[in-house]
């Protein structure tokens, strides 16, 4: 199964940079095991183009920061049909991208958005110390569930407790 | 009671900003107005930081476009290490920077051309908004929607592999470059292999421009009438009068062709540039100093550059330069609309420019930075996609920053873009009855022809919610958008 981690947001403004931290954290832990078929990128937010990147893999998991009431993290599905036009290029969402990928490719990879809880959003760099906490949540819980992952094993996902998942 | 008409956001466009019309009694626009409600305050927050830092930093400004501030920042950085004024670096070092700004400029307006404005030009402007977007397009033309994507991706390829990754790019350092470009690199754009390579793109540049000559002869009166109004245009020109986006001197002229600002050398733009400030934006009104501030507002952008420049050094933008040159017999072209042409004959020009660069062996050069005296103040220019992009710094015997000011490309089109929103609301608006989603789209198509980058404009902090409201004559909400 190929497998691709996008993590997106500003690392200029604190605690947006979540999404890219996760990535960079999912990178180096997947070197250190030398896990094979798992891809990483990450940019200031997601682009059009990307429809023709997750297009190349099986499942997809994006990263970004969240503002929502949430605990520390937790994972949602993306759905194209979730999909509506953002007023700014500055605000594609994962569901368009997905959308765009399904309507000018006809693939729909398995796809995924990984939120985590941010607080501070200021010019600055460096996350908060709550955001952090909730960073190493999240990054400990795929490290545990990548290896599966890696063997095509999706239902591990299904065994995070609810409060993580949200269908 | 006069009634007010709010559009909020404009969509469409980077960042935000809403668009206020106000309508008399009798249905008569008797004011409009773009507002823009973001504020940033950048050139506040880097003052302190280190000036080596300004290449990087100004990169959070926005996400769309923050290679062309960090380029501007860079040429600024250059004149604080005494590597001179935009001309003064070793081959590599240039030649790498222009890559990367032709990189960024393709990127920039294929997003613009054939995911912002082709729904309008495929659909209409009083189609639903459900398919007038990028998906629609999707649907109705799927090889015109990859084409874009992949226009956009090549340009991200040519930005990543010279400015070293996507996100806060080092590539530019004071007085050159941190990396050359290897031969693998090189290979990736033109053979072919892990994406349609830089002959596909000049071949796909030209299918684009056919699309839009197409859709003009089809639709002359809108393309050539919608906002349509007269103005003077600025931008850079080499000194031999050449298009050139990455240096050269500052050139005006007026609605007529008339040369108003004769290549000036840009460190002394202040002497020739004033900012306005108006109660209700947060973006500033640049104009000419020597024609005041109700006369001295100007264009900048993609017409703004054809206007000024005498001739494009590459040949088959060159041919399209002289046949949208014929259109208005050699004088400048006024025409709104026609900012997609002269965009689209930009987009092949960087195409023709990136593959010149790409076989140019300076780019595997070893001799990447210039250094020579410090200096306490360094001003770059360049044209970002959008227009003049301006970048001023003053620094300590520290080397931290104690002034800056940024011109950047929107804010130069703030007046025109006022103007543009007041044509159209006029002609759309006055004396209707129904407001329709078209007209309403009518005035953010004459926003979007500028390809305005609302972010960088106002250098604004933190999120700011969105919302359309419309109003009727007694201020009762009678409809309302939020995102």
């Amino acid at each position: 199964m190929k497998i691709l981690f996008y993590g997106y947001g500003n690392p200029g403004r604190q605690d947006d940079g979540l999404g890219i931290y996760f990535v960079e954290e999912m990178e180096k832990f997947v070197r250190d095991k030398d896990i094979s078929d798992i891809s990483f990128d990450s940019n200031y937010q997601l682009n059009i183009e990307d429809a023709d990147t997750i297009k190349n893999y099986d499942l997809v998991f994006f990263c970004d920061a969240s503002q929502e009431n949430i605990d520390d993290y937790c994972i949602t599905k993306v759905s194209p049909s979730d999909a509506h036009i953002e007023f700014t290029m500055h605000a594609v969402s994962p569901s368009f991208v997905l959308d765009l990928c399904q309507k000018i490719y006809g693939k729909s990879p398995d796809t995924r958005l990984i939120h985590i809880r941010g607080f501070a959003w200021n010019f600055l760099e460096g996350i908060s110390e709550r955001a952090l906490k909730n960073l190493n949540s999240a990054v400990n819980a795929f490290r545990q569930m990548l290896p599966d992952l890696a063997e095509n094993n999706i239902s591990v996902l299904e065994n995070i407790s609810s409060c993580h998942l949200y269908k | 009671m006069p009634k007010k008409i709010t559009i909020e956001p404009v969509t469409r466009v980077e960042g935000h900003g809403k668009v206020t019309i106000h309508l008399d009694d009798n249905l008569n626009v008797v004011q409009s107005r773009l507002h823009i409600v973001e504020f940033r305050g950048f050139e506040r927050f880097v003052q302190g930081r280190p000036y080596w830092e300004a290449p990087v930093l100004v990169q959070r400004l926005c996400g769309i476009c923050p290679v062309s501030h960090h380029l501007a920042a860079a040429k600024a950085i250059d004149m604080l290490v005494g590597a001179g004024n935009g001309d003064g670096l070793t081959p590599t070092g240039e030649k790498m920077r222009r890559l990367m700004h032709y990189g960024q400029i393709f990127q920039s307006h294929s997003l613009h051309f054939f995911h912002l404005v082709s729904p309008d030009l495929l659909f209409g402007i009083d189609a639903d908004p459900s398919v007038r977007n990028i998906i629609g397009v999707a649907m109705e033309n799927k090889d015109l929607a990859v084409q874009g994507v992949m226009m956009r991706k090549f340009g991200q390829e040519i930005i990543e592999a010279t400015a070293g990754k996507k996100i806060h790019g080092t590539g530019a350092i004071p007085g050159g470059i941190n990396k050359n470009l290897s031969i693998e690199e090189r290979d990736r754009f033109l053979d072919g292999k892990a994406f349609p390579n830089v002959d596909q793109m000049i071949e796909w540049s030209l299918g684009a421009l056919d699309f839009f000559k197409d859709y003009h002869k089809k639709n002359r009166d809108f393309i050539d009438h919608f906002a349509a109004f007269p103005s003077s245009h600025l931008s850079l020109v080499r000194k031999d009068g050449a298009l050139d986006m990455y240096h050269g001197v500052l050139r005006a002229v007026d609605a007529e062709g008339k040369v108003i600002l004769n290549d000036v050398d840009y460190q002394d733009y202040l002497d020739y540039i004033g900012e306005e400030v108006r109660s209700w934006s947060y973006m500033k009104f640049p104009y000419l100093k020597k024609y005041g501030k109700k006369n001295g507002w100007y264009r900048v952008g993609p017409l703004a550059r054809l206007n000024t420049a005498n001739f494009i050094p590459s040949p088959l933008a060159q041919k399209e330069f002289e046949q949208f040159k014929a259109y208005t017999n050699g004088k400048p072209n006024n025409m709104s609309m026609h900012m997609h042409w002269a965009r689209l004959i930009e987009i092949l020009h960087a195409a023709e420019m990136m593959k010149e660069l790409l076989h140019d062996p300076d780019l595997q050069g070893e001799d990447l930075v210039v250094t020579g005296t410090k200096q306490y103040e360094g001003i770059g220019l360049l044209e970002a996609p959008r227009g003049t992009l301006f970048h001023h710094y003053r620094i300590n015997e520290q080397d931290q920053i104690t002034m800056a000011n940024l011109i950047v490309s929107t804010t130069n089109n703030n007046e025109p873009m006022n103007r543009a929103v007041a044509e159209v609301a006029r002609e759309y608006l006055t004396g209707q009855e129904k407001i329709t989603e078209g007209m309403l789209n009518a005035v953010e198509v004459a926003i979007r022809a500028y390809d305005p980058c609302l972010s960088c404009a106002t250098h604004a902090l933190g999120k700011m919610p969105l919302e359309i409201t419309l109003f009727d004559s007694k201020d009762q909400i009678i409809d309302k958008k939020r995102n």
